[in-house]
């Protein structure tokens, strides 16, 4: 155990339980969204990535996107010495074995792809989804985290991202762009039918996934430490912060404070904060959190205007979110946090590669996903037939129901 | 024999069922209905998304009685369901041909 | 006056309201229901154990309407609940001896 911190190992092992937790919490959330035909069909696209990925993870995931940033692809891609996990036991990774990061990272992996099944909701093959999810994981998610958090080019270029506004959600975001707009609007887009069909699970979900955020964001500092305990507080403060402020929103334009509110308030709040957590001081996570609120908001009723089916809002949550977290992060870092200065300590160094960093991974996951969306449209087909999506996703695809009465 | 049929606010099943009693009435069948009349729906938000639901939930009744009883029947369930706002419900009677008691085979007015 | 029963696809609910009050008749009771009839129900599997469900979910919706109102409200239900396929449902008509509204006491076609 030379160079290993006990207890920076025992925070990051436990965290990345709670990241793990986050998945079927996601599951939860989503599901409680859809309607009763298609719970189990939205339960599943995230609980089946929690079997996938980790396999994917293990095998080559985390060396493409964590393995060696040498040679002459090392600036864009990992070198292959992980494959499989190699060398990976009694490895190190600051002070943390190897394996502890290895798997905390896995976690991250999961639900990222998991996260933009919300736009595609109630239509979407199940067998397309399993393709799409491993060759998104390896073709977008892998390379990007390996270019912000593995030592690639952007890394270089100092792009700051603490646990995930770029790498998590804006690059899931920008894919569930890309599928919502492919795949088409479902068939009773602006039909009072389509409301959601059990909030309680919702907000259970919601709960799951504050929880697990813990892990998501504390853990990320990768040691039981004062920038972990920011973190920590970012975390919950930006929660609650846009949690009130999606509600004041929704209040004033609808005239009701709503749970659904509440609960995407609160997801928002927490994504948004996501990229600064580790940045930002406590006040600072409050400006965030509040601004989340406000502009998550704002940007679900845009696709309404648009006209894309963002089934379940991940656009409006987590890409709103995760681009307006990392930019703020330009204006709020305080150096005695996380290292670095935005604009309040009179720094403007962060502006243009937190723009960049934005510009490069949105694009890059928009369009990637885009050809593979396309590519298995043509050869194995990638929206249910109309009579399934009529009938349902539970019994068509899993030949199970939900409810039975 | 008739079949009375009464579509009533939720909360007045209780009270439906004691009128009902008081006169000698003892077996009804009650289930769950979405009605869609002059009583106006509600809206529901989403996210900021507005749907309107025409459709509000109901409690029907049914009650199959000798022809002797239909008036009795009517006035008690109506008297029992009122609230004087819109949406207090109808009440409709149909013929009934028959009517059996499934454990003993009685038939007619035997059996209700 | 006559009482109309029809099932139908779930999803047809609004298209049916649509073409009913385009007629008209403003008024009308749903709930959901299992059918079984000519349509294939579904196999569910639940660890590898296979349960065929013959009856498949319909909704039942009732209206009663006046004499002269009976072929038009069928024909209305017939169009917007077609889709050409086994399993669009059929429509029954009952005679139907009263119907009060239990607000008002009024009786007959009034009450509709």
């Amino acid at each position: 155990m030379a160079g290993v911190n006990a207890g920076d190992t025992a925070f990051v092992l436990v965290s990345a339980a709670l990241v793990l937790f986050m998945t079927p919490g996601l599951a939860l959330f989503y599901g409680g969204m859809v309607r009763t035909k298609n719970v189990l069909s939205m339960m599943m696209q995230s609980v089946f990535a929690i079997g996938t990925i980790t396999v994917v993870w293990l095998l080559i995931g985390y060396t493409l996107a964590f393995g060696p940033a040498t040679g002459p692809l090392g600036s864009f891609i990992g070198g292959l010495d992980h494959v499989g996990f190699a060398g990976v036991l009694g490895g190190r990774t600051g002070t943390l074995p190897m394996g502890a990061f290895a798997i905390y990272q896995c976690m991250f992996a999961i639900i990222t792809p998991a996260l933009m099944t919300g736009a595609f909701a109630e239509r979407m093959r199940f067998r397309s989804w399993a393709i799409l999810s491993v060759l998104w994981v390896l073709l977008v998610y892998a390379p990007v985290a390996h270019w912000i958090w593995g030592g690639g080019w952007l890394a270089q270029l100092g792009v700051k991202d603490f646990a995930g506004g770029l790498v998590v959600h804006a690059s899931s975001a920008a894919a569930a762009l890309a599928a919502a707009i492919v795949l088409g609007k479902r068939i009773d887009y602006g039909n009072p039918d389509i409301a959601p069909h059990n909030l309680t699970m919702t907000l259970l979900g919601t709960g799951i996934l504050w929880f697990g955020w813990f892990g998501f964001n504390a853990g990320s500092a990768l040691a039981a430490n004062d920038q972990a305990i920011a973190a920590f507080i970012a975390t919950q403060v930006a929660a609650a912060a846009g949690m009130l402020t999606w509600l004041l929103a929704e209040r004033f334009h609808t005239g009701r404070a709503t749970t659904l509110g509440a609960a995407t308030g609160a997801v928002a709040g927490l994504a948004t904060v996501t990229p600064a957590s580790g940045f930002v001081s406590p006040l600072g996570a409050l400006v965030i959190g509040m601004c989340a609120g406000a502009l998550c908001y704002w940007a679900v009723l845009l696709k309404d205007r648009l006209g894309y089916d963002d089934s379940l809002d991940v656009v409006g949550v987590h890409g709103a979110g995760g681009v307006f977290g990392t930019l703020a992060i330009a204006v709020l870092a305080v150096n005695g946090i996380g290292g670095v200065s935005g604009l309040i300590e009179g720094s403007t160094a962060l502006i243009v590669p937190q723009l960049i960093g934005t510009a490069v991974v949105v694009t890059y996951s928009f369009g990637l996903t885009w050809v593979m969306l396309k590519a298995i449209e043509k050869v194995f087909g990638l929206r249910v037939a109309k009579d399934v999506e009529v009938q349902g996703l539970d019994v068509t695809e899993h030949a199970e129901v939900g409810y039975s009465l | 024999m008739k079949k009375i049929e009464a579509i009533i606010r939720p909360h007045k099943l209780e009270d439906v069922k004691e009128a009902l009693n008081a006169i000698g009435i003892k077996g009804m069948t009650a289930y769950e209905v979405r009605g869609f009349g002059r009583q106006k729906g509600h809206t529901e938000i989403y996210r900021g998304a507005e749907y309107k639901v025409d459709f509000v939930p109901k409690l029907k009744i049914e009650v199959v009685v000798d022809d002797d009883q239909v008036d009795g029947a009517e006035q008690a369930i109506m008297m029992a369901a009122r609230t004087d706002s819109i949406g207090d419900g109808k009440i409709f009677t149909y013929d009934a041909l028959s009517a059996t008691r499934i454990r003993t085979g009685e038939r007619g007015p035997d059996a209700l």
